[in-house]
């Protein structure tokens, strides 16, 4: 506790502001053009500039509003307990730069209930908030293209025009991770699966089969953390955090910047160089994988291997049991469990196999594990690097 | 083809408008003259909020696509398999959209294609794209 105080106590400032209000009590901008103009008002107060701004803070849908403004956060806080969300992200915030998570971070908030009524033509009496622009209704929910899968289909079918990526590589990232599936009594699926059998499931939406695709499962999962101190003091062997960072890239995946390189291509090496690792010290790789291609292109950006070469990497089966680079141990979103937001799972496991939890699966005396979450549709992606010792 | 029919958000009534005479127009921002997608109130480069609706030349060119196999939102079973894609616009915007009148299998990244029209029930077109020339 005294510990976060002297951490956080002149380590940050606030250097710019704006509001707005109106004697009618009505404004004439609403929405995200509202929040928009205020961050404008609040950069040019602070003699910032939109380019200067890695972090994000705004209670609900601060994604959204960073892709928005164009904005690839490093940072987002999408805290909201009500009317203290704003102190409470400017106390994360202060955390967060302290910490050399991110460098600027702008709070946004607005709105607009009186205007919001007259809006709201015969509104009756529905105070809510207006309802934000949905850009996705507007701009891709009319092409019918399947959700989620459409979307890691299009970086798939990128991937595979721009770097020669086949189906058969995909596909061996499905037969390893079955491989794991098979030591986890737990796993949803366990039986072998080989490369055809990914290549003759159906096709959902090209060019991802029906085996690229993770589950639809239910699960659940928790984590306890304190400090470091206190941690020596519990009977489990602690499992130290040793890095963690952040980087969103959009919301909506038309909107992605280049849609075979995600956010891990930021988040990835911050983490890394805040634990003080490389990549052969890492022993387990616990990588999202929704789909195939996502954890392809996490192999990629964390820099396991180079741009355009994960088809390559993937194809000797290093990622199975016994190989190099042992990924997704618990056998996965693709076969494991996936209840919809998986990242709980990824820490989950790596927590078991850095204390030597794991049983038939466990690996040999591994000591750093990386938890490598992506949010969205590949739009936000954390990196967590996790270790037995400080 | 049954379609979800896209609801008009107030800053982007001139795009919507205009597709009823099946033009296509793109949000410029004066300020940096240069467009960005999708629609918006400010410029996603500079923040600026002096944004002008010009016509573009409806071209562009295959950036990735998918066929769906199974029916999307608003689709039916009659509807696949049908090409969702995202288009990159000579103007160097990149919009998501359909490929159609070709078969899916013939759609392939980089190819070159137009816009063309899907009637919407009030009047209003939705742009898609087909194969150019």
């Amino acid at each position: 506790m005294a510990l976060t105080t002297r951490t956080l106590r002149g380590r940050s400032a606030i250097v710019g502001v704006a509001d707005a209000a109106s004697p009618t009590g009505e404004l004439d901008r609403h929405g995200r053009a509202l929040e928009a103009a205020m961050v404008r008002e609040a950069l040019a107060d602070a003699g910032l500039t939109l380019d200067d701004v890695d972090g994000v803070a705004a209670g609900g849908n601060p994604t959204g509003l960073a892709e928005y403004l164009g904005i690839r956060p490093r940072y987002v806080d999408g805290t909201m307990v009500g009317g203290s969300s704003y102190e409470l992200h400017v106390e994360h915030a202060a955390a967060a730069i302290a910490a050399g998570l991110c460098e600027v971070v702008i709070g946004v908030y607005a709105a607009t209930p009186r205007s919001d009524r007259r809006r709201r033509s015969g509104g009756g009496g529905f105070r809510g908030p207006m309802p934000g622009p949905n850009p996705m209704l507007e701009w891709e929910l009319p092409y019918g293209m399947r959700m989620p899968m459409g979307a890691y289909a299009l970086a798939a079918s990128r991937h595979m025009a721009v770097y020669g990526t086949t189906s058969e590589q995909l596909a061996q990232i499905a037969v390893d991770t079955r491989r794991w599936a098979a030591l986890n009594p737990r796993a949803r699926y366990r039986d072998p699966i080989t490369i055809d059998d990914v290549l003759s499931s159906p096709m959902q939406a090209s060019p991802l089969h029906l085996l690229d695709c993770c589950l639809v499962t239910d699960g659940a999962g928790a984590f306890v953390m304190t400090s470091a101190e206190r941690a020596r003091d519990l009977p489990k062997r602690p499992v130290y955090v040793l890095g963690a960072a952040t980087c969103g890239t959009h919301s909506m995946i038309s909107e992605m910047p280049d849609l075979t390189t995600t956010g891990g291509a930021v988040s990835g090496p911050a983490a890394f160089a805040m634990a003080g690792i490389e990549h052969a010290d890492v022993d387990l790789l616990m990588g999202y994988d929704s789909f195939t291609i996502t954890a392809l292109l996490h192999l990629e950006d964390l820099g396991f291997c180079a741009k355009g070469e994960g088809g390559a990497f993937v194809e000797d089966g290093k990622l199975g049991p016994g190989g190099s680079l042992p990924m997704n141990t618990n056998g996965g979103g693709l076969s494991y469990t996936h209840p919809g937001q998986y990242g709980m799972f990824l820490l989950v496991e790596a927590v078991r196999q850095l204390r030597g939890e794991c049983g038939e699966r466990q690996l040999p005396d591994p000591k750093v594990a990386v938890a490598h979450g992506s949010g969205g549709v590949l739009s936000t992606m954390g990196t967590v690097v996790l270790g037995t010792e400080v | 083809m049954s379609v979800i029919e896209p609801p008009v958000s107030e800053f982007s009534q001139p795009f919507w408008d205009a597709t009823r005479e099946q033009q296509l127009l793109l949000p410029w921002c004066t300020a940096c003259d240069a467009p960005h997608w999708y629609p918006r109130e400010v410029c996603p480069s500079c923040l600026g909020d002096e944004i002008e609706w010009r016509a573009a030349t409806g071209t562009g060119v295959v950036h990735a696509y998918s066929v769906q196999h199974l029916p999307g939102p608003g689709r039916t079973p009659e509807d696949v398999p049908y090409t969702v894609a995202l288009i990159e616009l000579t103007e160097g915007v990149r919009m998501m959209s359909n490929v159609v009148g070709c078969a899916p299998d013939d759609v392939a990244v980089g190819m070159p294609v137009r816009v063309r029209w899907q009637p919407l029930s009030d009047g209003r077109n939705l742009p898609q794209f087909s194969p150019a020339g």
